[in-house]
């Protein structure tokens, strides 16, 4: 069968996978924390139907031999750590990282996740959580008593209490950083986890060693842009469309000849 | 039976590998930094003793197109690409040096700077390692500067430089992993003069429209062929009712 019909078609399965990973950004235009994916393609190996440079005959040597590619895959996708825009809450317990690194969260199964989310809330036991409940690490407890609640941007979380003039200590939020944080796997839930290839956790104090400093009362928003989505996915529909257009006109090549020999 | 059908037939089967060279053109149009691959037929002529008329064709890859795709703007800190001519130096997976357009670059967790395929990028000194940083920049000229971790914007130190060659356009071609190489297997020199646009990325060079078009007129072309391979059959079929005794 015409080979022009099986590339493609990785052409195709290639510009589904860049839809999918556009329409995944677009829906998380508004999460906080998320960091968009960008599609990597590589083209695939190539064949060599005539070596370029073989003897032709003893004297002479072909000036050009014949490599027919085999097409395209989406050889991953890429987190582009870019930051996102800072947007004020005015809430006492979000924070927003501003620079490098992640907060750490403990996931119900123990590991520990990493986010760029912080959108925090208390639970019952008046515990730093996420919005879907995974508690802070290292973790703080707010007493029942606190009036408010401040955390400075090298972490150190003051309480003021009811009766009590001064602000009291209760923690630190502490951040980690990674080598390569492009290799942490994301598990949904704004949660990333650690994997080899982004190395291991750096804890460390916000502000220091390249760490970000916290800002109280912001949120990181999504780094997606969407004007930057909308015209990738004009470009990914009408690559769609060529490759598409190149299956029919091989299919046409096929029908021609078995009608017509 | 006339000869005509088999000339006509490695036509259309020599339109059938063209074909697939630009099916591959076009699949690889979102491709970062691909180089379109050109497509021509050459006539290869058997004559025998009597008329010099079989004249077959053979499809070749003569090379790739090297002129510049467009610049696409990501803001990425290790994203780079090669404004003009020139190519990144990698290594490939036969430990050799390899050329490559695609500058969607990242850092390891070992602090190798590699290509977004997984190629490790080559600096003046052999491979590119950086030390842990909190913050990176390429120059125009492949310059990688870092500040390190824990230090000020004021200690920005020069760690290395990406290794950009420009070859001419005959001394390298593309090998069946899709990189660039000599085949003569020398090791090109360093050129100062290639230019580099960080924090954008290159295209791929493929024109849609044009591949789209030669697709079509291929498309005819082939049917050509089938409609001489059906006249041949037609000659057969009445040079055998000729012999016929009715």
């Amino acid at each position: 069968m015409l080979a022009a019909l099986y590339v493609s078609k990785t052409g195709l399965s290639a510009q589904d996978t860049a839809l999918r990973t556009i329409s995944n950004n677009l829906a998380n235009v508004s999460t906080i924390g998320f960091k968009k994916d960008r599609p990597v393609f590589q083209d695939l190996l190539y064949q060599i139907d005539r070596q370029p440079g073989a003897q032709a005959s003893q004297e002479t040597q072909l000036p050009s031999g014949l490599q027919l590619g085999t097409g395209v895959r989406a050889a991953g996708t890429q987190k582009v750590f870019t930051a996102g825009g800072l947007q004020v809450t005015d809430n006492a317990l979000d924070v927003a990282i501003n620079g490098r690194g992640f907060l750490q969260v403990l996931l119900p199964d123990g590991n520990v996740g990493f986010t760029r989310d912080g959108g925090f809330q208390l639970d019952a036991n008046g515990q730093i959580v996420t919005a879907s409940g995974d508690p802070l690490q290292p973790s703080l407890n707010i007493p029942e008593t606190a009036q408010s609640v401040t955390i400075g941007t090298d972490g150190t979380v003051t309480v003021s209490l009811a009766g009590d003039t001064g602000n009291t200590q209760i923690g630190n939020v502490q951040l980690v950083d990674f080598v390569n944080p492009a290799g942490l796997q994301a598990v949904g839930g704004n949660l990333f986890r650690e994997t080899a290839s982004s190395g291991a956790p750096q804890e460390g104090t916000p502000g220091l060693n390249g760490l970000g400093s916290l800002e109280q009362g912001t949120l990181e928003n999504s780094n997606v842009s969407v004007v930057e989505e909308l015209v990738n996915m004009i470009t990914t529909q009408r690559a769609y469309e060529m490759n598409s257009k190149v299956v029919s006109t091989a299919d046409q090549m096929l029908q021609y000849i078995s009608q017509n020999i | 039976m006339d000869r005509l059908l088999y000339v006509a037939m490695t036509g259309a089967s020599q339109n059938a590998k063209s074909q697939a060279i630009l099916a591959n053109n076009l699949a690889n149009v979102n491709t970062t930094g691909f180089r379109a691959d050109f497509a021509q037929a050459r006539s290869m002529q058997v004559f025998g003793d009597v008329m010099p008329t079989r004249v077959y064709s053979m499809v070749e890859r003569p090379g790739s197109d090297l002129s510049p795709g467009q610049l696409q703007q990501t803001g990425g800190e290790t994203d780079v690409a090669i404004e003009g001519e020139g190519f990144i130096t990698v290594m490939g997976d036969d430990g050799k040096e390899a050329y490559t357009r695609n500058g969607s670059l990242f850092v390891d967790e070992l602090g190798n700077l590699k290509t977004s395929t997984g190629l490790s990028v080559m600096g003046d000194g052999g491979l590119i390692t950086l030390p842990l940083y909190q913050k990176i920049d390429i120059g125009t000229d492949g310059t990688i500067s870092i500040v390190g971790q824990g230090q000020g914007a004021e200690t920005l130190t020069q760690v290395d430089r990406i290794k950009l060659v420009d070859p001419a356009a005959g001394d390298v071609s593309k090998s069946i992993d899709g990189l660039f190489r000599r085949p003569d297997g020398l090791i090109e020199a360093p050129a100062p003069g290639v230019k580099l646009a960080p924090g954008f990325l290159e295209t791929s060079n493929v024109n849609a429209v044009s591949a789209m078009t030669e697709i079509l007129s291929l498309s005819r072309q082939f049917e050509l062929q089938v409609k001489m391979m059906k006249t041949a059959e037609e000659n057969d079929e009445t040079a055998a009712r000729l012999m016929q005794i009715s």
